[in-house]
């Protein structure tokens, strides 16, 4: 799926659609809720939690300031494991790196774990247009690609689906019913058909949770061992991973595993914790015989660069893809995640698709948000996610994106609240007005009827008129 | 010595919303202010905080109107708004909008020192009433706002204002998930502002409760939009109850 960028109207309808149909809504809510009382739960029994959390900041904040160092470091240490490393400006860039890989060594199919990363760069259509089939491996993720659709969450991609949507997509994969449809059998049967992909597969294709500076080392986080499948079977892994996503040493890595998993699901740690120094050794037993990393710039490198207009947005980069934020935004609990229209939503996905992808394309997220702070309680690394929405809409101004009559009509608000005669009066004014769209006490305004809720009725007497009367004593 | 007494002075800041929309609290807050020993005063120049320009991202227009309410406001000794919303703009927001201005920034922190929300202001002056040990008059739940809650912590402060007038407070689930106002995004984005302030509502009737108590005009009027006529539940103001509790 192409993601083209979201305006209000867009967001608007799909969030309506979403609002209006339980079943979506019952899986929404019941998988935001397990995931927020499983954080609850964690943090509860993590007494440390909160001292990391400001730990964990600090130290992205230091690695995001000085992250040219850091990935020079990371670049040196991974290729003197063997690992060979490159650069990608762009998601073009990066897709043609994977996509040439692949080519180049005659694959046919590439087996995918989890990757928000190369959802952002489109990687399974780049590979798809060059004849490379693709089969992604985690069990969610797998579930969307059957459905032509994009992750709906983070972490939790295909926590939209219902149990009955799923079995209509196994079976329409297998061209025949299926006998047993009990999440077990389903499970089951979504294990067979994968493990013979990850023995056909060339090319095992993954993220990146984290690469470690001092050792060049690639970490990665999975419950379903298929990131250990993609990373040891195939003869070739390729992770495709952020630039931001670098701890400098094992030090930091700990901090920051012994939050991401909490913060995600709620796990003290994932079930698997991958680590890749390189290829296989001759001592070693499996392991791939080529690793690749590509670094993913697309946008990020100007966040974290001080002299760049962009760098406001630095703190952004410090994003461990918990999606914790998501779980307890009120907006994308109603919304879901396609209302988004891009790789990332919730209050990540607002925040980081305008800067990533463009603010004009993306203008309606900024606003996709009450600003109520919900997200700042929950960020592992405390990101001021609220800060930076108003600072995108501030840009939006700057850049006039906003709509002639909005320009407008915020000059005119201005003009009239510069004074407080003028104020009084345009209250007055509005009351005389309400007046005639009132019936039975209940204000319907002429403008916007779409609101579809009561507004209050302007009184006879505004505070000031009254205050005369209470300034007696 | 004469029977001269010097009152503290404090000027109220009464919002654009309850000036024109729900002057009631306004007047409810001059009766609490007073009852609590203060001369109240409210300087008649006074129209909005800015807020609204401010977070739809217009800085230039909401400038124009924190300069004008630092310049109204900034003398007198301290100042009281109904409103955690409006106090958060004016303590937290106002020294960023002014941060690169030599004049108005130092101004901006004088008056984010001195401006407080009502319940807040009577907790931290110690001029709530002597709880009695009488039964609680009317038991209430109570909706944090997130300007309140989370931008100015003020959790404690407005249950304390309220039990201290004899209210016992029932309460709700996530009381502190937001009501769906959110400003000018009630307006922009109106079908997932209102799913939101059905799930608040849905949370407060759970309660059994007959009357929400919340400090927050914007989210008061947000969340009245929703009731039915003749509803159950009603949704007042901290200054109301405060007032009418005596």
């Amino acid at each position: 799926m192409i993601h083209t960028g979201c305006t209000v109207t867009q967001f608007r309808q799909e969030a309506t659609q979403t609002i209006g149909n339980a079943s979506l809504q019952k899986a929404l809510r019941g998988a935001t809720a397990h995931f927020v009382d499983g954080r609850q739960a964690a943090f509860d029994a993590f007494p440390d939690g909160e001292a990391i959390r400001d730990h964990l900041k600090e130290i992205r904040g230091a690695t995001i300031s000085n992250l040219a160092f850091y990935l020079e470091q990371f670049e040196q240490n991974a290729q003197a494991a063997g690992t060979i490393v490159h650069w990608a400006r762009n998601a073009e860039e990066a897709a043609a790196i994977v996509t040439s890989i692949a080519r180049e060594n005659g694959v046919m199919l590439a087996a995918k774990s989890k990757s928000m990363a190369t959802e952002e760069i489109k990687l399974n259509h780049a590979l798809e247009a060059a004849d490379v089939r693709v089969v992604e491996t985690d069990l969610g993720e797998w579930i969307i690609q059957l459905a032509g659709e994009s992750p709906y969450h983070i972490i939790g991609p295909a926590i939209h689906k219902t149990k009955e949507q799923i079995v209509d997509l196994f079976e329409e994969y297998r061209g025949r019913p299926l006998a047993d449809t009990s999440i077990a059998a389903l499970t089951a049967e979504a294990r067979h058909i994968l493990r013979q992909q990850f023995l056909e597969a060339g090319i095992g294709i993954s993220g990146g949770n984290m690469g470690v500076a001092e050792t060049g080392s690639l970490v990665l986080v999975t419950n379903e061992g298929n990131g250990r499948m993609v990373t040891t079977l195939p003869r070739i892994h390729v992770a495709v991973m952020g630039i931001e996503k670098i701890a400098p040493d094992w030090d930091a890595a700990a901090a920051w595993l012994s939050l991401l998993a909490r913060s995600a699901t709620g796990q003290p740690m994932s079930i698997y914790t991958t680590v890749v120094t390189g290829p296989r050794r001759p001592e070693d037993a499996d392991g791939p015989e080529e690793v690749h990393i590509v670094l993913l710039d697309n946008g990020r490198a100007s966040l974290a660069d001080t002299s760049s207009r962009k760098a406001d947005y630095a703190e952004i980069l410090q994003c461990i893809r918990c999606g914790a934020c998501l779980n307890v935004c009120p907006v994308y609990g109603e919304s879901g995640g396609h209302a988004y229209n891009s790789p990332y939503s919730g209050p990540i996905g607002a925040v980081i698709s305008p800067l990533l992808f463009g603010l004009e394309k993306y203008a309606a997220l900024p606003h996709a948000s009450t600003l109520c702070g919900a997200c700042v309680d929950v960020c592992p690394a405390r990101i001021d996610l609220p800060r930076m929405l108003l600072a995108l809409r501030a840009d939006e101004v700057e850049q006039g994106i906003p709509s002639p009559f909005e320009q407008f009509a915020e000059r005119a608000g201005t003009a009239v609240m510069g004074n407080a005669h003028l104020f009084n009066l345009a209250g007055k004014m509005a009351g005389w007005g309400q007046k005639m769209f009132t019936k039975n006490g209940t204000f319907t305004p002429p403008i916007n009827p779409t609101l579809d809720r009561n507004l209050p009725i302007r009184p006879q007497k505004s505070f000031r008129d009254l205050w005369n009367d209470l300034d007696t004593d | 010595m004469s029977n001269y007494t010097h009152k503290k002075k404090v000027a109220l800041l009464v919002t654009c919303l309850v000036d024109q929309a729900l002057p009631d609290i306004g007047v409810s807050t001059v009766n609490v202010l007073r009852r609590a020993g203060y001369d109240v005063a409210f300087p008649s120049a006074q129209t909005c905080c800015g807020q609204p320009s401010y977070n739809s991202g217009f800085h230039d227009e909401a400038k124009k109107l924190a300069r004008r309410t630092i310049d109204i406001f900034v003398d007198y000794e301290a100042v009281v708004l109904p409103s955690g919303s409006c106090t958060t703009m004016i303590r937290k927001e106002y020294p960023q909008l002014f941060k690169n201005d030599p004049k108005y920034y130092y101004l901006a922190l004088r008056l984010a020192k001195k401006t407080f929300e009502l319940g807040e202001f009577l907790n931290k002056e110690g001029k709530l009433p002597q709880a009695e040990a009488t039964e609680p008059k009317t038991a209430v739940t109570y909706h944090d706002s997130c300007h309140m809650c989370r931008m100015l912590d003020l959790r404690d402060e407005p249950r304390q204002a309220l039990t201290a007038h004899g209210y016992s407070i029932i309460e709700m689930e996530t009381s502190d998930r937001c009501c769906g106002f959110g400003g000018v995004f009630s307006v922009r984005m109106p079908e997932i502002s209102n799913a939101m302030t059905a799930d608040k509502l849905h949370e407060a009737r759970k309660t059994g409760m007959k009357t929400m108590v919340t400090s927050d005009p914007g989210c008061l009027i947000q969340m009245r939009g929703l009731l039915q006529e003749d509803d159950d539940l009603k949704i007042e103001h901290i200054a109301t109850m405060l007032d009418k509790a005596g």
